[in-house]
């Protein structure tokens, strides 16, 4: 269980990052947090002949407000998102989701950009981007900057619209207003394992009538599944403190359970994924509202 | 045998009560070193050494034929071919067991994905990796048995090419019936019928196999240092297949990181690796990968009960069938066999309860699988469970309380005979369900699952009865017919000139703290405080022949020789404190490090009578032999400890996930040496029958490719999902073992199935759903509630 | 095939200077055991999972065999032959594990008080849902666990009430100094 010899390869900026990637883009891999790609590597599933190690530009590490939107930072580490402050839905939002990954050694080390880039079925930031709408940075020698929507981002299972000589810069995510209520529930088997399927909902009210609505799942297809039937269900629905009613989010989750078609595998069959959709679309309904009460509560 | 057994004298227990080790909480002798980062496991002496590692090529496929194995020049290649070692071949000596070879490295055919086939050799694990990874393997495929169906359908493929007397890929078909049975079945009242079965397990040690050998340059004496529980047992299986005598090879097991019976049976890959280093003459690792460990590295309780039994109807069961499967996989393993599972799940039902009349039907099935071997409680957690789901299912059906019924049951007078022919030596049967009752409030939980129910939220509860066969000596053994036949354990305890005391076991503990619980046995017996006393084991230089550790049986055994030959060395102590004190020695009592003369300030410290026994040897009475030292052999019956666990569990029907709220074991171990070791055992032993009735579960494609290679894909339980497990206690001396002490090694992960299984099944009665396969994973619940629901609407 | 693709690194573990030659290809835990001479981190599953490798990067509890040595190169790494006191005494979190029978056949130990050890050290009066959290991040086989819980709950009264001795200076009125 050891990697095949590779060739190291430290940078201390993106640009140097970007120069390293451009030497030979099909044999390269970037090393963030590593903790998807080495597994990898040391069962010699990857194998890449040259690592360019990213975790001493800083300039990739972080967290910030920029104008309507909060930009991550592409090795700012699961940790840094579970506990990031802010009382708003979105600050909620992610830390909701980061303490689900893995247990607090992959959370200290994985970051938020290697989630995105490696596009796992079972990531909880490829969902979260998903639902948020992504804006997706990336960043190449030949083909310079890129902004991505996450809806064209995620391809297919380990695959992106990212090319190889690209890397991912950084995420912007829009910040989420008092309208918004936002939740995020996932299913494992147990404490910190890759989820079988997960639910991320958002929506926006006004004047207790849900606007818009995002019901995204994980777990169900290759990459994130917007499930538009449980959205329409939800549209023009009552919203009230306790969420909407149960008779709805139950409809919604009929919907998405309907709507979706997943691959059965040894971690969950069709109809047990299709079971969990079921049970997870009202949770993370309820747990929307419960956030916002909660949040506004401690205001 | 017998002639060890000359039982401690009552005077001498009682004159050291104020003393007594046996029975207290004390920090184990074992830990310091492994807090610390100072523990020596196999993986670091290859560290510190500068040796060749070796890495196996394993086959990919289930069942084919071998068609070549190449490598590049420079690669270090080892195949079948280079081998002159003789196969393994692991004996029953039973009329319908028919010996299979196991190859040390697969030779023509290929039998499972896991299979070794050939090694290379690196400077490092990732150089031998490397090369691996240049070897090149051809195999025709071959059809591949990969279920019991498979196996048993007409015309199925050979696993191997060898003529059994019933059906073919059928290893073992064994039957027993009492006389009476058929009439018990006739005249019976109602006849309720069952049917559990269990997943492939894997005992999982943190800690996966290890091997490191060295040849001594000047002898060229082989060292082999493992991951072993049998040294003194694998040296002879190794020796066998090597063609070489014993005295040529040394087995060594540091310390090692788990093992629960998956570090039992002789590794294949240990004569690959003696094979190279003698050829070489320089030493070789092999450090087996997590990956390997879940191909290769044994399974076990892949299990199918049926069981139907006949019940008068005030619920006494009368007479009890048994028609059990064993997928077995592929090779039996040395020394216990493939029989190992299908023999004990025959012979040791009906568990606790008394039941006059038995017929067993058991067969252990070959596959193109990994073969299996123990892994604790061998074939106990299915069968408890096949019995404890029994005794729910008539319940119910006779409109009996589950207490009630398992209280008319359960053995109640003691000896008892099965009709298997086990003793039941005295138990607490009743009492442990009485606690059991007192303990949980039954009538709590029901409110509790009444009001959760009106949330739809699911509770139940759920019980076992069992009892944990332990400290089996040959006697035993032999009824199993076994061609190498364990059960005694020998030990040789002596003073150094300083007064140590010394103590050299057969039994090779790796984690239950035995250097610890043997020192307090040994304390008493001498009147030294336990940190005098060395034990020195799993080194087949230093110790005397002995089986080693496993089936929960060190502590009863290697704990009795020691107490026996303690009482040997306390007399010939008080034969020289006599003489130097000039009185009778019968009014020497030992204690506190001096011997001393009863009721007066006279002593003489036991550290004077070690030197003078060495030193000054013209001084000693009379008949007594220069030193200090004593041989005693204990060879008991066995002894049963018994148990009752109560789970308490929620259901979420949504998902299928189930919760443990609350988990009671009452246990009845006997004497308990050292109590904190006692619950951690048991404890243990919960949490791994957690991950057997909720998580773990390793699964084969149809082709025959294992798909659960990774902790990705097994579970083991984490700190998350096991819960806080309280224990109580009973204390029932019996007299089939010298020190009162029962094992209880097992028992933890023989009850949790049962106890999990029937409180999900409790829980999910509203739905009408049942589950009845372990790990009753949250799939399998929803399926059986979405059955159910099925049922419901077809019948609407 | 693997000349020349070793290169120097310097390693502090444990506060002590280690100047050693390696493959970039080799983990950090792989590096403190056959290059440093320091074997009590052990490997579990090198994949990450089992978390019998855990030891700290900067204070901070990563998994050895996830990392690789080169990427440790001016960090401080600290392993469990780290966490004994220099006159061998042994740290709260050892201390507390034999005290509760918190370990039966060591191997997964290491990780288990290295991880407990570096949580109890940012966050000194945890919960016992936090811990059943921060732990179930390492497997262990032998015990069951909740010896290892109910040492680390142990541990942390012990080492919070050393810092609440060490915080509180014997002049101060009482009453004004809170550590928590």
């Amino acid at each position: 269980m050891k990697p095949a010899p590779f060739d190291y390869v430290q940078v201390t900026s993106v640009a140097e990052a970007l120069d390293a990637l451009a030497a030979d883009p099909d044999q390269s891999k970037l090393l963030a947090g590593g903790q998807s790609l080495v597994p990898m590597m040391n069962f010699r599933l990857a194998r890449p002949a040259v690592l360019i190690d990213i975790n001493r530009a800083d300039e990739l590490n972080g967290v910030a407000r920029d104008g309507g939107r909060l930009r991550i930072g592409a090795t700012t580490r699961h940790l840094q998102l579970q506990n990031l402050g802010g009382d708003d839905a979105l600050s909620s939002l992610l830390r909701r989701a980061a303490v689900h990954i893995g247990h607090l050694p992959i959370r200290t080390v994985g970051t938020f950009g290697g989630s995105l880039a490696h596009c796992d079925a079972a990531s909880e930031w490829c969902l979260v981007a998903r639902l948020l709408d992504a804006e997706i940075s990336t960043a190449s020698r030949e083909r310079g900057v890129r902004t991505i929507a996450a809806e064209n981002f995620f391809q297919s299972l380990f695959t992106t619209a990212m090319l190889p000589d690209e890397m991912l810069t950084a995420v912007a995510l829009p910040l989420l207003d008092d309208q918004h209520h936002a939740g995020f529930v996932e299913f494992a088997r147990r404490a910190g394992d890759f989820a079988i399927v997960s639910a991320a909902v958002l929506v926006r009210t006004v004047d207790g009538v849900i606007r818009t609505a995002r019901v995204c799942l994980g777990g169900v297809s290759s990459v994130p599944f917007r499930s538009s039937a449980a959205e329409a269900v939800l549209l023009g629905q009552p919203w009230s403190e306790d969420g909407c009613a149960a008779r709805v989010s139950a409809a919604a989750a009929d919907a998405a359970a309907t709507e979706v078609a997943p691959t059965g595998d040894m971690h969950g069959s069709e109809d047990f994924r299709r079971d969990l959709v079921r049970a997870l679309v009202p949770r993370a309904l309820a747990q929307a509202a419960d956030s916002t009460r909660n949040r506004m509560r401690s205001r | 045998m017998a002639c060890a057994q000359t039982t401690p004298t009552v005077e001498s227990t009682k004159s050291q009560a104020s003393q007594a080790w046996v029975g207290r909480t004390i920090p184990r002798v074992e830990d310091p070193p492994l807090l610390c980062g100072q523990g020596t496991f196999v993986a670091d002496i290859a560290a510190g050494d500068n040796c060749l590692y070796a890495a196996f090529i394993r086959s990919s496929v289930a069942s084919g034929r071998l068609v070549s194995v190449t490598a590049p020049p420079g690669v270090h290649l080892v195949v079948a071919a280079d081998l002159t070692a003789k196969p393994i071949r692991p004996l029953l000596l039973r009329p319908e067991y028919v010996p299979i070879d196991m190859p040390i490295l697969a030779d023509e055919v290929v039998r499972f994905v896991g299979e070794p086939v050939a090694a290379v050799f690196g400077r490092t694990q990732a150089e031998a990796e490397d090369a691996a990874e240049q070897v090149q393997v051809e195999i025709d495929r071959l059809p591949a048995v990969v279920s019991v169906a498979d196996a048993l359908a007409d015309g199925a493929p050979l696993v191997h090419p060898v003529h059994f007397p019933t059906d073919p890929n059928v290893a073992i078909d064994a039957r027993r019936e009492t006389d009476g049975f058929h009439a018990a079945m006739k005249a019976a009242d109602r006849r309720i019928s069952i049917q559990v079965s269990c997943g492939r397990q894997s005992a999982m040690p943190m800690e996966a196999r290890a091997s490191h050998v060295s040849i001594d340059r000047s002898t060229g004496r082989i060292t082999l240092t493992t991951t072993a529980q049998m040294p003194h047992v694998i040296r002879t299986g190794l020796c066998d297949s090597l063609g070489i005598p014993e005295d040529q090879l040394r087995v060594v097991v540091p310390d090692v990181g788990g093992a629960f019976g998956a570090k039992q049976p002789l590794a294949r890959e240990d004569v690959v690796l003696i094979h190279v280093a003698r050829q070489l003459g320089r030493s070789v690792a092999w450090i087996e990968t997590r990956e390997e460990n879940f191909l290769a590295a044994w399974h076990s309780r892949e299990q199918v009960y049926q069981l139907t039994g006949g019940f008068s109807t005030d619920g006494t069961l009368l007479c009890l069938q048994s028609e059990i499967t064993s997928d077995v996989g592929a090779y039996s393993c040395y020394p216990v066999t493939f029989g190992v599972e299908a023999l004990m799940a025959m012979n040791e039902l009906p568990g606790p309860y008394a039941c006059p009349e038995y017929s067993g039907h058991s067969r252990a099935i070959l596959t193109n699988k990994c073969p299996v071997a123990p892994y604790r409680g061998v074939a106990r957690p299915v069968l408890t469970m096949a019995m404890e789901r029994l005794m729910e299912v008539a319940a119910a059906e006779l409109g009996l309380g589950r207490v009630e019924i398992r209280l008319k049951n359960v053995v109640k007078e003691y000896p008892h005979r099965q009709a298997t022919g086990f003793v039941i030596d005295p138990s607490s049967h009743v009492e442990a369900l009485e606690q059991a009752v007192a303990a949980t409030d039954f009538d709590a939980h029901a409110r509790r699952k009444e009001e959760a129910a009106k949330h739809g939220r699911l509770l139940g509860i759920g019980m076992s009865v069992f009892s944990e066969s332990s400290g089996f000596g040959t006697s035993a053994f032999a009824e199993r017919k076994m061609a190498i036949t364990p059960g005694y354990e020998k030990v040789q305890m002596s003073f150094d000139p300083s007064g140590n005391v010394v103590l050299r076991i057969g039994a090779s503990p790796h984690g239950q703290g035995l250097r610890t619980t043997l020192s307090q046995i040994v304390a008493d017996e001498l009147g030294v405080d336990p940190s005098r006393v060395r034990v020195i084991h799993s080194d087949t230089d230093a110790t005397p022949y002995g089986w080693g550790t496993f089936a929960s049986r060190s502590l009863v055994i290697a704990g009795g020789a020691s107490k026996l030959a303690g009482a040997k060395l306390r007399e010939q102590i008080k034969a020289i404190a006599a003489s130097m004190l000039e009185c009778d020695a019968r009014d020497i009592r030992l204690r506190d490090g001096n011997a001393e003369v009863t009721g007066t300030s006279v002593r003489v410290s036991i550290d004077e009578i070690a030197r003078l026994a060495h030193h000054n040897s013209q001084l000693l009475p009379e008949g007594l032999d220069v030193g200090l030292d004593a041989t005693a052999t204990y060879d008991p019956k066995g002894t049963f400890s018994n148990s009752v666990h109560v789970a308490e569990v929620e259901v979420d029907p949504a998902t299928g996930q189930t919760t443990i709220l609350r988990y009671l074991v009452i246990e009845d171990a006997g004497v308990m040496v050292n109590p904190q070791i006692v619950e951690g055992q048991i404890r243990g032993g919960v949490a791994q029958g957690i991950g057997n009735a909720l998580y773990e579960e390793l699964l084969y494609d149809e082709r025959g490719v294992l798909t659960t290679t990774s902790l990705l894909d097994f579970l083991p339980p984490t700190m998350a999902e096991v819960p806080t497990i309280e224990i109580q206690h009973l204390e029932t001396i019996s007299d089939f073992t010298v020190t009162g002490a029962k094992g209880v090694g097992e028992g933890g992960t023989m009850g949790a199935p049962a106890a999990i299984l029937n409180a999900i099944n409790d829980a999910l009665a509203s739905t009408g759903g049942a589950v009845t396969h372990v790990p009753a994973t949250p799939q399998r619940v929803r399926e059986a509630i979405r059955q159910a629901q099925r049922g419901k609407e077809e019948s609407a | 095939m693997t000349e020349n693709r070793t290169r120097t690194v310097r390693l502090q573990v444990n506060g002590e200077r280690h100047e050693v030659n390696l493959e970039p290809r080799k983990s950090l835990a792989d590096a403190l055991r056959e290059d440093c001479g320091l074997t009590g981190t052990h490997l579990g599953c090198e994949h990450g999972v089992c978390g019998t490798c855990t030891v700290l990067v900067d204070g901070k509890p990563v998994r050895g065999c996830l990392i690789f040595a080169v990427q440790a190169e001016g960090r401080s790494v600290r392993t469990v032959e780290g966490l004994t006191g220099d006159n061998n005494k042994l740290h709260p979190v050892q201390q507390a594990f034999t005290e509760h029978h918190g370990l039966q056949c060591g191997f997964c130990t290491p990780g288990f008080v290295v991880l407990a050890a570096s949580y109890l050290e940012e966050n000194p009066r945890p919960t016992e849902d936090e811990l059943r959290e921060v732990l179930s991040s390492n497997l262990c086989r032998c015990t069951g666990y909740q010896n290892i819980l109910d040492a680390v709950m142990s541990a942390a009264k012990v080492m919070d009430g050393d810092q609440a001795t060490i915080a509180t200076p014997a002049n101060e009125p009482s009453g004004t100094s809170t550590t928590g």
